[in-house]
């Protein structure tokens, strides 16, 4: 077994939502995180998903100390760092990085891409052999940019472009683990993949974990090993990648998975969608119980009542559900561009999960 | 006759570094109860082109040359008059970022009913209970009653759903969806295509979708055109699109595309990145990026530009490789041979 690079236990961030007056006072909480347990291990792609406002980016990070969890607790390379102060976690700040969702806004638009770059060599006060424009154009080099660029401005690279700054500079002192916050969203598909190649061939050549937060399921499911789906705040189901595309049992996972359209005209015509009732509720009251149940046509009476808690249906398959339902396959043929023959039926769920009543596994029989 | 005709439009923007052709020599046709996708890249020209079939660009800042023809009348030459009787009218559109289309401080149902007032000679009341049912016909609960709220009480997917409804609510025959749904999560997206495709239904509208996700066009759309650097590199159905691309371009689009429904080693990019539209290659503008170029004897691919050819009924396609040669390209790039 691989030990975890990251742990994370109940994890919970709370924002306090503030009303200004006479006196500003606090009137609630925006459960951002709300009580989320993971690990990523050593050398792995964790992907997180889950829609807008779901806190993703708040779970990544928290998760590297760059927010003060509320709750909770946080073991980096076997180092408790949840109450890690500023000065305790400088150190680690090589270790672990973040690259940001949005290529426009997250570089400094008065400073060269150089300096950019160079950044973390400066804050660490770290030396690099050969000099730090050295290092910074063999960076530059190794994401794809022409060194010779190193004195330009961010608004004279495409967004791709700037997203593989964001990438050398993340990895300038060779840290272990990255948060990669949407890193490739913003980006149009062509482009997309070339970002996404990247990432792969720099986690193999300098062994890097990943903490993938997007909420493009396909390119998830491309990149990762183990996937956590996320819903307002809570993890409502994780496990490897295959089965979860292929096996989910929670229902909103379900959902998920189908309302996404495939590029395949024939397939996506025969497909049966879940289509989800009503909105997101907020995250400053959420629901009583299991947090998706205003909008899962499961729910009963004991889903307003108690927190379903994320328990293991399988090895390595955890799920937060009184009702996991067991999906039945329906078999698509999958239409290639090109190929003579449809491709063999396709390993996604594509049907209602079955209806007739709870499945196995549930945990209250007849009280 | 098609319920619209577009036939060689061209706009350009002068500005300081030069001309810019954001749209060149675009033209298609489309009947009432058919959906027409339009993909590609960011910036290759497919809002500006929506922007001017509806004569929503500014004349002063954009030098428009073309027809657009709506039931024999073309706007492009037509008198403001006319214009503005056909705009909410005879067509509607509805674009990616709700919020910039509704104003802040008018109660959403105000809006759609000052919207229904534009080509109505009705009292205000009666415009608002229309408002009421239109924001009931695009599935916002309780209508009546979150009729009165402001914009920014209502979630992203309800400020779409009401968006439709202001666009809906003349009972227009084109309704142009500019990346409908690009803001939305997947289940709210879900939600709104259905929308978007039962409304048609039952306007039997022409509908036209923009957007830069393949799997969108494949759910929606009937036919397909696929714009490049402000040109269309190729058009055609649906399934010749997904199924029959011959155009680098497409089959680039195609095969870097992540599956949900497959696993792959490795995605296959298309190197480079879009021209710029002040330096456009003399050639074919996917020249500089293009995997099948080395198949082109001579040199034409960098210095004449291919024309927009049929290769089989109803699918045309850009391109100087011979219809064959695109084909079996395109069968190597998407087994990732080449
Ligand atoms: N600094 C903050 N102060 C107050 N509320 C916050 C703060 N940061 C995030 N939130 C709230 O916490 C919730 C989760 O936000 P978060 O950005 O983590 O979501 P996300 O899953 O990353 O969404 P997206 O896909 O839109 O990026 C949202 O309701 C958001 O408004
Ligand atoms: N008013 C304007 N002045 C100058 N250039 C413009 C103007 N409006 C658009 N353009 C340019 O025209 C080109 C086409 O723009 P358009 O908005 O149609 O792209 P798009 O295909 O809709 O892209 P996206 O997917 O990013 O929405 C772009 O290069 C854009 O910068
Ligand atoms: S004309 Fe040449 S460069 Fe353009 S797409 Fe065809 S082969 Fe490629
Ligand atoms: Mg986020
Ligand atoms: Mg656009």
């Amino acid at each position: 077994m691989t030990e975890p690079i990251l742990s994370i236990t109940d994890l919970q961030m709370y924002f306090p939502v503030m009303k200004t007056g006479l006196r500003t006072v606090k009137t609630g909480d925006v459960k951002a995180v709300d009580g989320i347990s993971l690990d990523v291990m050593q050398g792995e792609t964790l992907g997180l998903v889950g829609e807008s406002g779901c806190g993703k980016s708040t779970a990544g990070r928290a998760a590297i100390r760059l927010l003060n969890p509320t709750g909770g607790k946080i073991v980096f390379e076997g180092q408790d760092i949840t109450n890690a102060s500023r000065r305790e976690l400088r150190p680690l700040r090589t270790r672990m990085q973040m690259v940001f969702q949005d290529p426009y806004s997250s570089l400094n638009p008065r400073h060269t891409v150089g300096r950019i770059i160079a950044a973390p060599f400066e804050i660490q006060g770290v030396k690099p052999e050969g000099g730090i424009k050295k290092a910074v154009q063999e960076l530059m080099e190794r994401v794809g940019l022409n060194p010779e660029h190193y004195n330009r401005y961010p608004n004279e690279f495409s967004g791709g472009q700037r997203q593989r700054i964001g990438v050398a500079r993340s990895i300038a002192l060779r840290p272990s683990f990255i948060v990669l916050d949407e890193p490739v969203s913003a980006l149009d598909v062509s482009i997309q993949a070339q970002v996404v190649n990247l990432l792969d061939d720099i986690q193999k050549e300098f062994k890097l974990s990943y903490l993938f937060v997007a909420h493009d399921l396909s390119v998830v499911r491309h990149i990762s090993d183990r996937v956590a789906v996320m819903y307002l705040g809570h993890i409502m189901e994780i496990t490897d990648r295959d089965t979860l595309y292929a096996a989910p049992q929670h229902p909103y996972t379900q959902a998920l998975l189908s309302a996404v359209p495939l590029p395949d005209p024939i397939a996506e015509s025969q497909r049966e969608r879940i289509l989800l009732q009503g909105d997101l509720p907020s995250p400053i009251n959420p629901p009583s119980g299991c947090v998706f149940r205003t909008r899962c046509v499961f729910a009963q009476d004991l889903c307003a009542v108690d927190m379903p808690e994320l328990r293991e249906v399988a090895p390595g398959h955890k799920i937060a559900c009184h009702f996991p339902q067991i999906s039945l396959q329906k078999q698509i043929e999958i239409r290639r561009p090109h190929s003579d023959q449809p491709m063999p039926p396709s390993s996604i769920q594509v049907d209602r999960p079955q209806t007739s009543g709870p499945a196995s596994g549930r945990d209250f029989v007849g009280e | 006759m098609s319920y619209l005709e577009v036939k060689d439009l061209r706009v350009a923007f002068p500005t300081d570094d030069g001309l810019v052709q954001a749209v060149d020599g675009v033209s298609f046709n489309i009947e009432r109860g058919k959906t027409l996708g339009i993909v590609g890249e960011s910036g290759s020209g497919k809002s500006v082109t929506s922007l001017a079939i509806m004569s929503l660009l500014n004349r002063k800042h954009a030098i428009i040359s073309g027809e657009v023809i709506i039931e024999g009348k073309n706007l492009i030459t037509a008198d403001e008059e006319t214009v503005r009787s056909y705009r909410g009218h005879e067509m509607a559109m509805i674009f990616q970022d709700p919020m910039s289309s509704l104003h802040p401080f008018f109660s959403v149902g105000d809006q759609v009913a000052e919207a229904y007032k534009v080509h109505n000679d009705v009292s205000d009341e009666k415009a608002f209970d229309h408002a009421i049912q239109m924001l009931d016909r695009v599935g916002i609960p309780e209508p009546a009653k979150r009729a009165s709220d402001f914009p920014h009480q209502f979630s992203g997917g309800m400020r779409q759903r009401a968006m439709i409804a202001m666009a809906l609510c003349n009972d227009p025959s084109l309704l142009i969806a500019d990346e409908p749904t690009t803001a939305l999560d997947v289940t709210v997206q879900a939600q709104i295509l259905s929308l978007i495709k039962d409304v048609q239904k039952e306007f039997n509208s022409a509908v036209i979708v923009i957007t830069h996700d393949l799997g969108v066009v494949a759910e929606v759309a009937d036919d397909v055109m696929v714009m490049y650097a402000g040109r269309v590199v190729e058009r055609g159905t649906v399934n010749d699109i997904f199924y029959r691309p011959e155009m680098p371009y497409t089959v680039g689009l195609l095969s870097s595309a992540p599956r949900l429904d497959q696993v792959s080693d490795r995605l296959i990019p298309i190197e480079g990145q879009p021209p710029s539209l002040l330096r456009l290659p003399a050639g074919c503008s996917f020249a500089p990026r293009c995997f099948a170029k080395s198949h082109v004897n001579g040199d034409a691919c960098d210095t004449t530009m291919p024309e927009l050819l049929q290769t089989r009924p109803g699918h045309d396609v850009r391109c100087h490789l011979e219809s064959s040669a695109r084909i079996s390209v395109a069968k190597q790039r998407l087994a990732g041979e080449n």
